[in-house]
Parts: structure tokens; sequence; C-alpha cells
């Protein structure tokens, strides 16, 4: 057991770094964490990793992965997160991509893991309807065969940023008498196809970051169902496990820690730095440490992926304690501000925006950031549904 | 990086679990525990033999040339058995100080260690000086080429199974001062030493020692004794790694036990484990118990690097195991009801440990305090 980069980790470390500071788009710095940006935006820093060969470092090298160790994937997020890059979006490269390379077929794999990786298809995820949130086997979709076609009809909601989709993966019911979670499938779905309409769902902080996308009378190539029918169910758990791995933003967060020390250091109470008053302050070293506890489970969990064993249900723990440290983190930004977490920097149609001016610069969006991240204990599993993963699949209750 | 055990490693777990599962279950360790010595040398003669005490010091040293992973590996296992017998007082803390002594020191007392002949205790904490190594009023005064120790040390864990004490005391100074300090090795059975033994509540012995003008040869004298906080601090932090392992260990068996009581206890007719508020109650226990294990990992392996990243990894692993344990403590009891009350029952003694490991060597309050200053201390650094 050691903590030590190797010479040739720290030839990596040099080189992602050099990489990362010669290539990285200067128009995207401190854009990082944004849901509002243009489909171009979005996209930049993927397609220039995409030509790299770096936009799907955790990947099988035979798909088009980098094969890097996990100590090389963490210098990667590392190095990533000191310049607060717009890293991939998780859809295609975390969520359908590992589901089309582990349960699609020669055809799938060819014509959707390239568009995937170059970062010039982007794909949307149709899994929760409006009755079908933590209950997820819950889902009404349908898909009926006809002929070489399913014809698709429902709801979906929740779709994260549809509104830039090139493509879908959708959990439709196929066969309505099973049981539960036993009569879905897995298919994908072109967002041109006639019958879908993606309408946009305003977020408390004034973001279209999501959308409910209707399905009717969808008409969809059966070679599009991945791996077998009715088996979807297997596949959806799949990906929400490799969804989950991704999900502790260890780095990300190491680098808000920071960003929030420095602004305590500005503010001040009394007179005195936000961050030399003793409550302020432990508030910042507990969190400081419950992300260590994060950072070092992640590595943990990475160390044992490599020998050889997927994410499990240990990645429930990523996910909890991830999410909760992320929110944490905005709710400590918000108090350091003070009075200046109250102007709308993104503004109100008939107001136009604050963005700049009202407060210090580092106090922007602040509230929006943390009325935003209540979402992450919610999304890919709420908290307590990985409780219940945890409860049954490790600890047998 | 790397987060693998050596097949060494491995090899001492596995023969320890072994011996414990034989010859230290439950109603042994409860009978042990309650009689007269409240400890068995015999166990402590297996340990030797077995290498556990040689483990973590160098091959030059006498040793087998592990290091605090090794400890750490002892120390859960310990845990997990609720082990009373010194490891941590002597071959952590002792061999902690012994690894900064003289070439004579070695010589004088690591074979003795090794071969379980020689027993060691920590006599650094005093009744006002809470959790600050440096609050000392027991002093230890120049007296020809030695010197003569007086003062009175609190609540000494293993004094009263120990042949031989460390000591600090202040040699200059005033009473909190940083410089002044002095690190003492004493037999026991010096002239001027006398205890007062008792039982502490989580199984193990203890006492107050008192030294009424003791004296010590100079070859006594670990490090330098005018500036020895820093040897203090650095081998009371390879203490706090093997305790977040001990801590991890007694998490484990609490929550294997807690879980296992779950299924079988049925009330409104059905098991209470398919509760959904116990269910994510002990999904947390969990949680905790894995986040410990990240945090001793990291604590143990930072024990090499300078003084500031060493003592913040000590601290933040203290702040998060002291936490973790009292939450995974006090669940235990919750869901055991009634029957977690009963002494009969292992569950309340894990319980007890786990709440005494929190105050030891500085509680959760002490180290996030202590982490926070360093903090403040890094900043300044970064910012010149």
């Amino acid at each position: 057991m050691n903590l030590e980069f190797s010479p040739e980790e720290i030839a990596f470390r040099d080189e992602v770094r050099t990489f990362i500071r010669d290539n990285y788009p200067k128009e995207l710095m401190g854009l990082g964490n944004r849901e509002d940006l243009t489909r171009e935006q979005f996209l930049a820093w993927h397609k220039i990793l995409g030509k790299k060969g770096w936009s799907a470092p955790a990947w099988p090298k035979k798909y088009g992965g980098t094969g890097w160790t996990s100590t090389q994937r963490y210098i990667w997020s590392e190095e990533n997160a000191r310049v607060d890059a717009m890293m991939p979006l998780p859809f295609g490269v975390s969520m359908v991509g590992p589901v089309i390379y582990t349960f699609g077929d020669e055809e799938q794999k060819a014509r959707h893991l390239p568009g995937i990786l170059a970062g010039d298809v982007w794909w949307a995820q149709g899994y929760s309807e409006p009755g079908a949130g933590s209950d997820l086997a819950s889902l009404k979709t349908t898909a009926v065969r006809d002929g070489d076609h399913y014809i698709l009809n429902g709801q979906k909601t929740w779709t994260t940023l549809a509104q830039h989709a090139d493509w879908g993966f959708f959990l439709c019911r196929t066969d309505p008498s099973a049981k539960a979670q036993e009569g879905i499938s897995f298919i994908l779905v072109d967002m041109k196809t006639p019958g879908i309409e993606v309408r946009p769902i305003k977020l408390i902080d004034g973001t279209h970051e999501v959308n409910e996308t209707w399905l009717t009378d969808v008409r969809v190539p059966v070679e599009n169902l991945v791996g077998k029918e009715n088996e979807g169910w297997t596949y959806a758990k799949f990906l929400l496990a490799h969804e989950r791995s991704g999900i502790a933003g260890v780095a990300r967060s190491k680098r808000g820690v920071e960003r929030l020390r420095s602004i305590a250091s500005q503010e001040t109470m009394d007179g005195t730095p936000l961050i030399r008053t003793d409550e302020f302050a432990r508030k910042i070293s507990q969190l400081e440490i419950d992300l260590t506890a994060l950072e070092f489970t992640e590595l943990r969990t990475l160390a044992s992926e490599a020998a050889g064993k997927g994410p499990g249900p240990e990645s429930s723990i990523l996910k909890i304690k991830g999410t909760e440290i992320q929110q944490r983190l905005t709710e400590l930004t918000l108090e350091a501000v003070g009075n200046y977490g109250a102007p709308y920097a993104r503004g109100m149609d008939n107001f136009g925006v604050n963005e700049v001016g009202v407060g210090p610069d580092y106090s922007n969006f602040s509230a929006d950031n943390y009325f935003n991240m209540r979402k992450t204990s919610i999304y890919g599993g709420s908290n307590e549904i990985q409780r219940n993963i945890i409860s049954k699949m490790i600890l047998g209750l | 990086m790397d987060f693998n055990f050596t097949e060494e490693q491995t090899m001492i777990r596995d023969s320890l679990a072994r011996l414990i599962k034989d010859q230290y279950d439950f109603d042994t360790r409860r009978k042990v525990v309650a009689s007269k010595d409240g400890w068995r040398p015999e166990m402590w003669a297996q340990f030797a033999e077995l290498g556990l005490l040689a483990a973590p010091f160098s091959e030059e040293d006498g040793g087998l040339g592990g290091g605090p992973i090794d400890a750490m590996v002892v120390m859960e296992e310990f845990g997990k058995g609720l082990v009373v017998e010194p490891f941590l007082q002597t071959v952590v803390i002792a061999g902690g100080f012994l690894k900064a002594g003289t070439d004579a020191q070695k010589q004088e007392h690591i074979a003795a260690l090794v071969s379980g002949e020689r027993v060691f205790a920590f006599a650094y904490a005093e009744p006002k000086g809470r959790y600050n190594l440096a609050d000392l009023e027991t002093t230890a005064s120049k007296d020809g080429s030695g010197w003569k120790i007086s003062g009175h040390k609190a609540v000494v864990i293993g004094a009263p199974w120990a042949s031989h004490l460390i000591v600090t005391a202040r040699t200059s100074g005033g009473r909190r001062d940083a410089k002044g300090v002095g690190v003492f090795i004493v037999p026991k059975d010096a002239k001027g030493v006398t205890t007062r033994d008792y039982p502490t509540v989580d199984g193990r012995r203890a006492s107050e020692v008192y030294f009424d003008n003791v004296t010590v040869g100079a070859d006594a004298v670990i490090g330098d004794p005018s500036d020895s906080l820093g040897l203090v601090e650095n081998v009371t932090d390879q203490a706090i790694a093997a305790l977040c392992a001990e801590a991890c260990g007694a998490m484990k068996v609490a929550n294997a036990q807690t879980v296992d009581y779950s299924k079988t206890r049925k009330q409104f007719g059905t098991p209470i484990g398919k509760f959904q508020v116990l269910q994510h109650r002990m999904a947390d226990m969990f949680i905790e118990h894995e986040q410990s294990i990240s945090m001793t990992y990291m604590a143990t392996l930072k024990l090499d690097e300078d003084d500031v990243t060493r003592k913040k990894a000590a601290s933040a692993a203290k702040v998060r195991i002291g936490q973790a344990g009292r939450f995974v403590g006090q669940q235990s009891i919750q869901i055991h009801g009634g029957m977690g009350m009963t002494d009969e029952l292992a569950i309340g003694h894990y319980f007890k440990r786990l709440t005494m490991i929190d105050s030891e060597f500085g509680n959760v309050d002490h180290h996030l305090k202590r982490y926070t200053e360093l903090s403040a201390t890094d900043m300044a650094v970064a910012a010149e």
C-alpha cells in the first residue's frame, strides 16, 4: 500500500497537464459547471478529447477507451478539475456507451460508439416518467411490435438537455402482461423521428435543463433494440451502476472547496475574514474532511474495479456522499456571500440579466447553484433508493 | 498508488484472526476482563510468537521489516475481537519513540519488547491537560547527569500490565509552551513511582501514576529533552492511525451483529430488518464504516509525509472516525432495542469501546480545531 506516483505516473500527469493547458478552449474558461450553454460550448472539449482518443477513459481499450490505470484516471480528473474543465456529458460516454459495448450487437457498436467518442452525437436519457420516478419499473411507455418496427407511445420526463439531443435511449414496456421489471426493453431512438416532441421544463434556478419528451406513434426499426427484448431492466440497472461510479465528483468538489476558502477569505464578519471565524472555518474543515473520506473511498473503488470487478453496489456510497458534499458546498458558498446571494444573476425575461456588477463576481449564481444542486440527491436513483440498494444488495436485508 | 496488502500482511491478518477466533471469543474475553489481572500474559506471548510485536520494526532494529500498515492490520483485528492487550501502547507508541532513540536505547529495549517480555504504557495525559500534549505540570529537572521527575499522570492505559513507562515531562518553560517538553523511559519499579490501578469502562486497565522525585539516568531520555513536542505529536499521530484501524474493526463487527439481529428479531409479525427506516439506518452505518476504512488508509499512508500533511491527515481521520464510531455505536444499541442495553450481549461492549476511542488522543472537537488551525497555517504558507 502506498500513495506515491511512479515516475511514469508523474510523466503522465505532466503530459495531460500540458495537453489541457495547450488545448482547453479559452472561451470555456470559467463556465465549467453551467447548465445554460450552447450545444457547441457543451461539446467543444469533448470533440478535442475525441480526436486525442481521451474522451472515454473508463471504456475498454478495444472500444476506444484509453487503457489507463485507476491512478491515471484519478490524475486525469484532478488535472481537468484544476482548470474547471467542462467534461464530456455523461449520457453518451458514461451511460449508453457502456450498455452498447456490453450488450449491443456488432452493428450497433459500429454505428454508435464512434459518434459518442467523437462528441458528434448527443444522447438523451428516456428513463423517468411522470408516474415512474424512484419506482422506475412502473413505467408505462409502450413499444409495440409492428412488422420490422416498434411503435412507441408514452411520455418521458426530466429528459436532461434533450433540446440538443440527436439520439435517445428509452426504456419501454414490450410485454404489458409481464411483472413490472420483466417486460421492459432498452431501445435506441433517433430524436428526429416523427412523433417525438420535446417540451422545456423551467427549473427553480431559472434554467432550461430538463424536458418532457412526448412520444406519439414513433416508428423505430427493430434493429435499434439493444440486447434481448424484455431484458432491458438488466441493462438499465447496469447503466445506473456505471453512472454512479462517475458521480462522486471529487476533483471538482476539491476545486469548489478552494473557491469557498477564497470567498470566505474575502467576506468579513465584524471586520474578521469569515474564514477566521470558528463557526465558518470549522464548517469548511468538516466539509473538507468528508470530501477526503469520499476521495479515498473512490480511490479504493477504482482500485477494486481495476482488479477486475465492475462497479458494484458500493458505488451507491459514492453517489450518496458525492451528492451530499456537492450540495453542502453550494450551501456554504451561498452562506458565505451573505446579502449578495439575493440578486438574480440570470434575471427574468422582463428585467434582463444582472450577471455583471451587482455583487462581487464570486457571488453570481451562488443561490442558483445551490437551488440547482438539490437535484443531485434526486437524480440517478434518489439517495433513498441508493440506501435501498445497499440494504438489499450488500446487507442482504 | 496502490491499495493492496502484501502477502506478509495478509498472513498476519489471517493468523491473528484465527488466533482470536480460537482463543478470544466473547465469553473468554469477559472472564479475562473480570479477572484479577485483566489480561492474559500468555496471550501476549502468543502474539510475540506470531511475530506481531516484531512486525512494524525494521530488520536492522530487530523487527520483520514492516511498518504502519502492519500495525493497521493488527489493530483492525484487535478491534474486531475487542482485544485488550496493549499492542498500541507497546508496539505502536513505545516502538514509535524507540525508533527515534539512540542505538543503545534500541538495543536495550527493542529485543525485549519484541520477545514479549517488556511491556510499555504511555504516561502523557494529566488531570488538567485534557488533549493538549504540551500542557504539562509534570516536571523533569536536571539531577547530576540524569533527571528527576515529579508529577501526576492521568488514565495511563495499560499501566498495570506495563514494566516500563514512556513519560512526557516539562524540562523548561511555561505550562503550555511548545518548547521544553522531554520524553523519558522509566521502569515502573523505579523508586518514587506509585500507581492507583483501576478497570476502565471498556474492559481495559489503567492507572493514575504518581512520580515523586523519581531519578533516571541520561540514557532514559528519548530525543532532545528540551524540544521533543514534535516527536510526541509524531508518535501520537501514529497512535491515532492505529486507533482508527481498531475502530474500523469494532465497527465492522457491530454492524454485522446488528444486521444479523435485525434479520431474526421479529415485531409486528416481521423481521425488523424489513422495515425501511431501519434498513436505511443500517445502510448509513455501512457507509460510515466504509468511510472510516478509507480515512484509516489515508492517515496511515500519510504518516511519513511532512508534519502539516501528517497532522492534518491524522486529525481528519480522527474526526471522521469519532463521528462514525458514535453513530455506529449508538445505532447498534438502538436497533438491538432492549437487548442492546444488556451486559450479556457483545454489542454493548463494542459500543463502549467505540465511545472511548473517540476521546483517546483527542475527540472530534479537538481534532476539528486542530485541523482548522493547520489549514490556516497551510493557507498562510501558500500565500507567502
